[in-house]
């Protein structure tokens, strides 16, 4: 029975390996290996440099230190799982695995074990309705409001007209891609125009025929889902053809650095669609520069600051450590549990004032998460690669989605959800309802100040 | 001194035709059966179950399966991710189609499902051979992906294409679903593997194993002693079939609960049971469990020392694993070209000497 010897010198291990301190644990599901690797490693940089940042600068989060730990996933569900299944146990309180498809696998395990997944701007769109989905955010903005963006952007070039125009989806053929399909084609038959559906299999290093199609079918625009290396080929293929650079439009997750270097001056007026600003001219840098580069704390290489994905990543930590800072001022407990983090999550406001405080000054738009709505209003803005400077910039302004179409998909899909899965359509509380539920109360004490062992005084005081 | 005929003495034909001849052998498997079904369950903890034993066993079945077909009956495949994906997808549309039938048949079925679409995969096996039946076979694996891919049907035209299990009981327990208990789906695995692994030491054992076999050595041979060549090769297929789609179908519907084919059952699934059986060992029961171990064990072991006990880097750690797991591979086609189970052999024969070898 060599193999048992081995499960449980494994399982010793592990129990050997997990120290019990206390400290706010944040797992970060990443992948520097692969195909996916080159969008992997900023993203995960930037996620760990916050939170070194926040316990170098701060002492962590309310006193309390924030450990991130990583585990590689590869962009592998099953890897995915395996990293969820060992770092649970360590206390985990929010899970942001950045694969679409390790998210569906855990939003029932993580519903299961009342720990939170925040999938921003990515995951299962539908979750963004907060009455099936209780422990799923994907705040600020989701796939189906990046596709609106875009098609905003089309229609605002085209005077809001287009009628008879052909649009290309170049996607990645797996959950991820095929998310905005649905809306996509709502929005066709919306506008009048024809959409073509142009799949690639993992991982996209071979494109040739798609855009050989876009070559034939002459697209007026295409838009792409795409991620790791599917991007570069992509656009690539797109300057091979000689396809106009500025009729192409990535989803936020295709358009970052490593995206568009590979093209040259080919890429050039490349844009896609984003939902938090970009560049490293921001008081926050500093304070990077000087507590995590410095004091040669950074992760990975420490090449990656500024970059698209850098700021993504940071901006995850940064809403993470607020939603954390929330759930501490809600409970009144500073070393908080992953059900308390949910509470935080769910209470949590993105101000501007708090954001010019934390050193990023306009760098996404306000929203405020609710119980119904866990998917922030979703504004996004366009931007534009610009090869002379070597920069990605912001084009237009932050606009709000088209709602009107994403809202009946969303409670579609949810409803599909909680069919299959048995559960409750209706989990919050009625705005009208006379009964305030305690997490209402909780959020009603917080606004004004209120602390709960400050509340039970009062009570015993009355009495 | 172990492992020895002398003085086990049989006085019936019953008694020498059973599934293990060899008493100490008899009793070291039972032992293990007893280990499995009543201690472990009470030790098993959400790590143990979800990131390494349900993977053992449900790879150790798809091994079985791959070893009848290319190890006892000599015909290459590369269709195996494709051939789970059939069990998987036939559990998700039973399940969503019949929510009152029970889990334990509907992986029955899956497997039933899977059979049928092995035999016809299997037919080209009539007239080609070697590499090319290689070929047709990855031909099933992309056609069988491309299909659950487009057609919609398959996976009940939900927006992302993923398919994902809705809870189903067994006796009341929850066996798929988020609120499964690791001890419940780790025996309902359990018993599938117990007797699949059964069915293939007495198949393999029986007539239709010693013609697979015979097919294996010499195809021309076999058919001119009477072997019939259709009927064999199409059972191995279809037998074969059966194992993977119900490997198919735990694995989907107990072990991820969610899956999108082309990531869950790819190509590269297809040749991680191929590895399986190589380093395993190709024709032997012991080699499929022994090969799915060390495929499914390593990396997780060599993620835990490196990156959870010794600290390093993850993206260090992760490429260290290929290296490693790579340098094993061969290392061991080389030390040991017949896999893990000649290895077990050759210690069987030095266990029957010792302690006095001459």
């Amino acid at each position: 029975m060599k193999l048992k010897t081995l499960v449980m010198a494994a399982c010793t291990t592990a129990i050997v390996a997990g120290p019990a301190a206390a400290d706010l644990v944040f797992p970060s599901l990443d992948y520097r290996t692969g195909p996916y690797a080159a969008n992997g490693i900023p993203f995960a940089d930037g996620y760990a440099d916050y939170f070194t940042l926040l316990n170098q600068r701060d002492g962590g989060i309310g006193g309390v230190e924030a450990r991130v730990l990583q585990c590689e996933t590869g962009y592998n569900t099953e890897r995915g799982v395996e990293c969820y299944e060992s770092t649970k146990g360590e206390g985990a309180l929010v899970y942001q695995p950045l694969s679409t498809g390790i998210t569906y696998q855990l939003i029932p395990k993580a519903t299961a074990d009342d720990i939170p997944i925040h999938s921003m701007g990515y995951g299962r769109t539908s979750a963004a309705n907060g009455e099936v989905f209780s422990h799923v955010f994907n705040y600020p903005a989701n796939y189906w409001q990046a596709a609106s963006g875009i098609i905003l952007d089309i229609l605002d070039r085209n005077d809001g007209n287009l009628e008879g125009k052909k649009i290309a989806l170049v996607y990645h053929n797996s959950a991820y891609g095929r998310e905005p399909i649905r809306t996509l084609q709502e929005l066709g038959t919306q506008h009048g125009f024809e959409l073509i559906e142009l799949a690639v299999d993992h991982p996209g290093q071979e494109q040739r025929s798609q855009w050989l199609q876009v070559r034939r079918d002459r697209p007026d625009y295409v838009i792409m889902w795409g991620w790791g290396v599917m991007n570069q080929v992509a656009i690539q293929e797109a300057v091979n053809i000689r396809y106009p650079m500025d009729n192409f439009y990535g989803v936020w997750w295709s358009g970052s650095e490593n995206d568009v270097l590979p093209a040259g001056e080919g890429a050039d007026g490349y844009r896609s669609v984003t939902f938090h600003s970009v560049g490293d001219d921001y008081p926050i840098f500093d304070d990077i520069q000087e507590h995590v580069v410095d004091a040669g704390l950074a992760s990975g290489a420490g090449d990656q600051i500024g970059t698209v994905l850098y700021n993504r990543g940071m901006y995850a930590a940064m809403l993470a450590a607020e939603a954390a800072r929330t759930a501490q001022d809600i409970h009144g407990v500073a070393e908080i549990t992953p059900a308390m983090m949910r509470d935080g999550m769910e209470a949590l406001e993105m101000t501007e004032e708090r954001m010019t405080e934390l050193g990023l000054p306009g760098f996404g738009p306000e929203f405020s998460v609710s119980c119904q709505n866990h998917g922030g209003p979703g504004e996004s803005a366009i931007a534009e690669w610009d090869y002379d400077t070597q920069a990605w910039s912001i084009v237009t302004e932050y606009r709000a989605p088209d709602m009107g179409v994403i809202q009946p998909l969303i409670d579609e899909d949810s409803a599909a959800y909680a069919a299959e899965n048995d559960l409750p359509m209706t989990r919050c509380p009625a705005e009208d309802e006379m009964m305030m539920s305690v997490e209402d109360i909780l959020a009603e004490m917080r606004t004004i100040g209120l602390r709960l062992d400050e509340l039970a005084d009062m009570l015993e005081a009355a009495q | 001194m172990f492992y020895r005929e002398a003085g086990d003495y049989k006085t019936s034909y019953v008694d020498d035709s059973q599934t293990f001849p060899i008493a100490l052998d008899r009793r070291i498997y039972m032992a293990a059966a007893v280990l499995a079904f009543l201690v472990v369950p009470f030790v098993m903890t959400d790590y143990l179950v979800n990131a390494i034993m349900m993977p053992f066993l449900i790879f150790a079945i798809a091994a079985l399966g791959l070893n009848i077909l290319t190890g006892y009956c000599g015909q290459v495949s590369l269709g195996t991710g494709g051939f789970m994906a059939v069990g998987a997808y036939s559990t998700y549309k039973l399940m969503t189609a019949f929510p009152d039938l029970n889990i334990f048949f509907i992986v029955i079925l899956s497997g039933i499902i899977t059979a049928g679409v092995g035999v016809l995969f299997g037919l080209p096996s009539l007239r080609i051979k070697g590499f090319y039946l290689a070929v047709a076979t990855l031909a099933a694996q992309f056609f069988l992906v491309w299909m659950f891919n487009k057609v919609g049907w398959f996976y009940n035209y939900s927006a992302s294409g993923q398919i994902s299990a809705p809870e189903r009981t067994v006796l009341g327990q929850a066996v798929t679903g988020a609120n499964a208990a690791p001890w419940v789906s780790y025996l309902f695995c359990l018993v599938f593997v117990f007797a699949l692994a059964w069915l293939t030491r007495n198949l393999t054992r029986g007539r239709i194993g010693r013609s697979w076999m015979a097919i294996r050595d010499m195809d021309i041979a076999a058919e001119i002693i009477g072997v019939n060549p259709l009927r064999t090769k199409l059972s191995a297929f279809a037998i074969s079939s059966f194992y993977i789609g119900i490997s198919g179908s735990l694995f989907f519907a107990v072990y991820l609960g969610a899956a999108e084919v082309g990531e869950a059952f790819g190509i590269q699934k297809s040749f991680l049971v191929l590895f399986m059986i190589i380093i395993g060992g190709l024709g032997s029961i012991f080699g499929s469990f022994a090969g799915a171990a060390f495929m499914v064990l390593l990396p997780v072991i060599l993620k835990l020392f490196f990156a959870d006990f010794i600290g390093w880097p993850t993206d260090l750690v992760a490429h260290l694993n290929f290296i490693i797991v790579g340098g094993l591979i061969v290392f061991f086609l080389i030390v040991e070209p017949h896999g893990l189970a000649a290895l077990w052999r050759t210690i069987k024969e030095k266990l029957r000497l010792w302690p006095f070898p001459h």
